[in-house]
């Protein structure tokens, strides 16, 4: 060995790798306890003017920054942000607390701080508000006090991200196609950076300690299939890498509807979550979308969008997909989803609150008119087959009140979410009022483990080989089995190539995925038979733990499937 | 001092776009302008952060206040504003 190499350890998500130099994503500065008070005039003054300054240049990047993004909702959302830093009772508040002896960091943190409690107080829309508030602060505070700006400037050439964490704002402004890979060291497998990283197809790990000490511009080889990320990589790495991308073009090669190697057809189906990502998935090798997230349609909007706007957009998605079936999964508001005209304002415990189908107490109009859209939308695009499904739904009841809804809309394939462990144990009977059900596997996971999907030091309980998930999933698939009825998969268990064996030897139906996963597990299915599928469910349900059952299915895998697949 | 009642029309309420839109109409006119929402302290018509502090959704009422050349005129151009939905 020619020199050491240095390993860090973390979470992979999907099965890609890449090589590039480290950029970090900077955390919000912290202000310094021991921030010096103007104790004199001149002091007074020099701090004013500091913070004037502070202001100013803030409001002037993010001027700048506004006009590159022109026309986008990023750019709008910037300029927001820029009003707020050029506000006058901001300056004339915090210059107010600076005269009165405050330094000028703490002074802008506490009046930034005082209108923050006004807008969530008022809930809602200004609630969402307060990160943007937040975002001006953070900046003020950086330059006064010599930090880094928080975020993410632009990149200037392709890049390994490093963060602690990535929010939903910190991705919404991140220049996709110069990333490489994503790297943090909080966030669990199923959290939002891994769920972004699965749909754009890069390599990602979390939960990697130590990360944010490495040094910004060192070479870092990103392998989510071992969950590496190595510091320095030498050839032999590289090598793996490169290696790695060409089998994904074996993988990406066939375009083939998916069976396995003795001809049992799993169809295979594309997650989507915006307009523009149906389109992108409606030339993929898919024969579908097995869930359209209609809350990402929403997610930008303060007030509910209208049924004709609705209904326009859901047609557009049908018509990427004439010939082929679309699953819409109905509004999956709540929890880690907040939406401003639905979300349920000082819940506890949201993940257990109103949300999803659930909504329907204190929001019936919402769903009536999303299902009334979706009518609107089948009837303007009869080519294309729309199945609709309700999330979150825990009870019989429930389902069939669904059923009714939808039916009465115009919609005839009609099912629901597996995702409550209630509804897994009573499949048979669900699957006497509904069509077809699809299992949610992230919310399975985290209902019956009681494991809050955003706990990333919870990820080992969280697995989704957990015996007890693989159980309800098996009830659930034979209660399929013994009704006829299809059950689905699209949770990230599907995208999961050795899992995706294991799911079709169940007897699950069809599988439902990000697009970048399809090329591995077509490729899977393709080279194992349905006989061999089922031994390795059989194996997986008989261990005592996700390390065991994963091994005991990896084990009765073909030694050449089991190379291209790193297993 | 010039004062004109009005009723906010944007179902977003003022808040977002029409905020902003309203702040930077009540900037343009030079003059010391202000908000208040019921019966509640007035404030400063040209911080986006205190109007969209007021809360004032579809429907609120608000009261807004201005002094110095025009300001009858300039006053009648902000209700405008906020009681017309674009």
């Amino acid at each position: 060995m020619s020199r050491h190499l240095r390993e860090l350890r973390g979470v992979g998500v999907g099965s890609r790798g890449a090589v590039g130099p480290a950029v970090r994503v900077n955390p919000a500065p912290g202000v310094p306890a021991d921030e010096p008070r103007p104790a004199s005039a001149d002091d007074r003054a020099r701090d004013v003017a500091r913070l004037e300054a502070a202001l100013t240049s803030v409001t002037r990047d993010l001027d700048a920054a506004a006009a590159l993004h022109e026309g986008e909702t990023l750019g709008d959302v910037l300029l927001a942000t820029s009003q707020m830093a050029e506000d006058p009772a901001l300056l004339s508040e915090s210059i107010a607390l600076v005269e009165a002896g405050m330094g000028p960091a703490h002074a802008i943190t506490q009046v930034a701080g005082q209108f923050a409690d006004l807008f969530v107080a008022a809930g809602g829309y200004l609630a969402e508000r307060v990160s943007d508030l937040n975002s001006v602060r953070d900046r003020v505070v950086a330059r006064l006090t010599g930090q880094p700006d928080p975020g993410l400037t632009d990149l200037a050439e392709p890049a390994v991200l490093i963060a602690h964490d990535l929010t939903p704002a910190d991705t919404s402004t991140l220049d996709l196609a110069k990333i490489l890979a994503i790297c943090t060291e909080a966030g669990g497998p199923t959290a939002h950076t891994a769920i972004i990283a699965r749909q754009l197809g890069l390599p990602c790990v979390v939960q990697v300690a130590g990360l944010m000490e490495i040094p910004e511009g060192t070479l870092l080889a990103v392998e989510s299939s071992s969950g590496t990320v190595t510091i320095e990589p030498d050839i032999s790495v590289q090598a793996r890498i490169s290696e790695r991308a060409a089998r994904n073009t074996i993988f990406d090669a066939d375009l083939e509807p998916a069976t396995t190697s003795d001809g049992h057809r799993i169809p295979l189906l594309a997650n989507v979550g915006t307009v523009a990502d149906g389109l992108s998935a409606g030339v993929a090798a898919v024969e579908g979308v097995g869930l359209l997230r209609t809350e990402v349609l929403f997610l930008g909007a303060s007030l509910e969008p209208s049924i004709e706007v609705q209904a326009s957009a859901y047609a557009e998605v049908l018509q990427a997909f004439v010939g082929r079936k679309v699953v819409v999964r109905t509004l999956d508001a709540g929890a880690d989803k907040p939406l401003a005209f639905a979300t349920m304002p000082g819940e506890e415990n949201p993940a257990l609150g109103v949300r999803g189908y659930r909504l329907v107490r204190t929001l019936p109009n919402l769903i009536a008119n999303q299902l009334e859209a979706l009518g609107r939308a089948s009837a303007a695009v009869p080519g294309t087959e729309l199945w609709v499904m309700a999330p979150m739904i825990a009870t019989l009841q429930e389902a069939a009140d669904f059923a009714a809804l939808a039916r009465g809309a115009g919609l005839d394939k009609v099912g629901v979410m597996i995702e409550v462990p209630s509804a897994a144990l009573r499949a048979s009977q669900l699957l006497e009022v509904v069509d077809f059900v699809s299992l949610g596997t992230n919310d399975l996971g985290q209902y019956t483990m009681a494991a809050d999907r955003m706990a990333g030091e919870l990820s080992d309980i969280l697995d989704m080989w957990q015996p007890a998930v693989l159980d309800l999933v098996a009830m659930t698939a034979s209660a399929g089995i013994a009704s006829g009825r299809p059950v689905g998969v699209c949770g990230e268990s599907a995208s999961d190539p050795l899992m995706a064996l294991v799911l079709t030897g169940l007897g699950v139906t069809s599988l439902s995925m990000s697009t970048s996963a399809l090329g591995e597990v077509r490729y899977a299915l393709r080279h194992t038979s349905l006989d061999t599928c089922q031994a390795m469910a059989r194996a997986a349900l008989a261990a005592g733990s996700p390390t065991e059952a994963r091994d005991a299915a990896a084990a009765l895998l073909s030694d050449d499937l089991g190379h291209m697949l790193d297993l | 001092m010039p004062s004109r009642t009005t009723t906010v029309a944007a179902p977003e309420g003022l808040h977002a776009r029409p905020a902003s839109e309203f702040v930077k109409a009540a900037k343009a006119t030079g003059l010391k302008v202000t908000i208040s929402k019921d019966d509640g302290p007035a404030v400063d018509a040209t911080s986006i952060l205190s109007v969209m502090g007021l809360g004032a959704g579809q429907g609120a009422t608000v009261t807004l206040t201005a002094e110095g050349d025009d300001a009858d005129a300039k006053l009648d151009a902000l209700v405008d504003l906020v009681s017309h939905v674009e």
